[in-house]
């Protein structure tokens, strides 16, 4: 007997490497997505009665590959198709093939099969659309939903992207360690762009998912990348965050800040793997971007409570974020920690230089006006909050505001104390 | 006669269930689980995280540090139980039980040869929060 529910996990887990070695053998994405599903129904028809083989990955390659050739030859009529029945008895040839697929071939197989999403003249929306497709396997119309648009813009979003990377024939072939260290670049921030877009919606289960879809393939990458310590900043990074999830939002879907969080919520077994994979990505020596960010989220995850947080570490930290990638926003985050370790107005002389980059930029004048409600500066912290609520791309964020704006009419309300 | 029974399966599936899936095979496993520390025939038993978060020390001179599991397989070790029971065969029933709450993959099972329960200052999980 065989669970329907592990049949669907198995192929999930055996799809980027069976697709990946059928794209070798037919190099084309159209043949192999088709020889894959060929292979899937006929893994739903055949498990359950002979049980699941001890190498699925290998028998969807072989039966997908030998579906793919039949349908060739069909068309040709040169023979007939073979009978189902000459499918239930593969296990020495399951075995042979499974001793081919070494573990050179499955990385280079998974690998290229993730280069090809992140082609270089894909749009960030195209390159994420055809992963979530071809890698993951999503329906297109699952994909639609989770990107807000409709199912027939997707599938154009998808066959347009296909299309451009099929006319590049040298993406076959294994690119060098330069091109390769760019497309592992390409291909971080492709699951990392994944990760935001279900996380910056964790109330919506459609795209919640997506957060889900970005840590199994940023595990699939470590498998492939062991001991790169920026992948293993990435998937930390994932980790810690979307650990998180369960106290972001309040029975009403508000958002509840960082500080208001009850922490209990926080999933401590995801904690646990993004600690460790940092802790050993720390000990290459080599910081990157995504290892300093969840350098910066491990140390929230490891306070009990906000105010155990090791904020001039995160300063820290902030600092050398600054360094690698300087941008307003890192500056813009470096200034909460600095406001906690020396004081509000440090912060806010932090954060005045940016006032013309951020002018149109919620988060920045929610912290001004933070700030200044801080230090008892109920003008500055109402002109700023009033810029805020303007900004605010949700309405979550402009209810935050809001609560801020009534406490401050409140208390003028009840005249100066 | 203590034995370890040690849980195999390819970790890409396993991490591969949504919540909703994991829920329910543990779940299952806990209603074996319990019956069996009821009687006193189940003693610890531990989930370990994917081979990906493992770093493996290798004892060379000079030691080696390095980044992933022990060994590359296509199943993993994925968690044990620690059984008391008189004679293998109750430890097989065991693994046909706790087999059936979750299908797929294999258990070793391995007779013990040193048992120590810990105790003490051990309290699972309280360190992490002094460490930070």
């Amino acid at each position: 007997m065989t669970d329907p529910a592990w049949i669907n996990a198995a192929i999930t887990a055996a799809r980027p490497q069976a697709v990946g070695a059928l794209l070798r053998y037919f190099r084309d994405l159209d043949t192999a997505e088709e020889a894959f599903q060929d292979a899937c129904l006929r893994a739903l028809n055949n498990w359950p009665k002979n049980g699941p083989p001890r190498d699925p990955a290998a028998w969807l390659i072989m039966v997908g590959r030998n579906a793919a050739l039949d349908g060739v030859r069909k068309r040709s009529r040169q023979t007939e198709l073979p009978p189902e029945e000459v499918l239930s008895d593969l296990d020495d040839a399951e075995t042979r093939v499974a001793d081919r697929i070494d573990a050179r071939d499955y990385r280079d197989d998974v690998l290229r099969l993730l280069f090809i999403c992140c082609h270089p003249d894909l749009p960030p929306t195209q390159q994420i659309a055809l992963a979530l497709r071809i890698v993951s396997g999503l329906s297109v119309r699952q994909i639609a939903r989770a990107f807000l648009v409709s199912e027939a813009a997707m599938e154009q979003r998808i066959t347009r992207a296909k299309r451009l990377v099929a006319a590049g024939d040298a993406e076959f072939e294994t690119p060098g360690p330069a091109e390769r260290a760019e497309r592992l670049a390409a291909v971080m921030a492709m699951l990392y762009l994944v990760f935001n877009e279900g996380y910056s919606a964790a109330d919506n289960p459609d795209r919640a998912e997506l957060c889900a879809e970005a840590i199994r393939l940023t595990r699939l990458l470590l498998r492939l990348y062991q001991t790169e310590p920026e992948v293993m900043g990435l998937l930390a990074l994932m980790l810690v965050q979307h650990a998180r999830t369960p106290a972001r939002f309040d029975a009403e879907g508000e958002v509840v800040l960082l500080d208001d969080q009850d922490r209990r919520l926080w999933d401590r077994e995801m904690i646990a793997e993004g600690l460790a994979l940092i802790d050993k990505a720390m000990r290459h020596r080599r910081p990157g971007a995504y290892q300093v960010q969840a350098a910066i989220a491990a140390l929230h995850a490891r306070a009990a409570t906000p105010a155990e947080t090791d904020w001039l570490q995160i300063d820290r930290l902030y600092a050398t974020l600054e360094r690698l990638t300087p941008s307003p926003v890192v500056t813009l985050n470096r200034a909460v920690a600095v406001s906690k370790t020396a004081g509000a107005q440090a912060a806010l002389e932090m954060v005045a230089p940016l006032a013309e980059r951020l002018a149109g930029y919620f988060h920045f004048h929610g912290l001004v006006g933070a700030l200044n409600l801080e230090l008892g500066r109920s003008e500055a912290a109402r002109t700023a909050f009033d810029k805020a609520i303007a900004l605010a791309n949700t309405p979550a964020e402009a209810a935050h505001i809001r609560q801020h704006l009534d406490r401050l009419q409140s208390e003028h309300a009840r005249g100066p104390v | 006669m203590l034995y370890a029974l040690l849980c195999y399966n390819d970790e890409d599936v396993v991490w591969n269930w949504d919540k909703k899936q994991d829920d329910e095979v543990m779940a299952r496993l806990a209603v074996v689980r319990e019956r069996l520390e009821r009687t006193g025939k189940m003693g610890p038993s531990l989930r370990l995280l994917p081979t990906t978060a493992a770093t493996t020390f290798r004892k060379s001179d000079p030691p080696l540090v390095i980044d992933g599991p022990f060994a590359e397989t296509k199943e993993q070790l994925l968690g044990f139980y620690i059984l008391d029971v008189t004679h293998l065969e109750e430890a097989l029933q065991i693994a046909r039980d706790l087999g059936e709450a979750n299908p797929g993959g294999a258990y070793e099972i391995r007779p013990l040869a040193v048992y120590n329960p810990g105790g003490g200052a051990f309290t699972p999980g309280a360190v992490p929060a002094e460490v930070s």
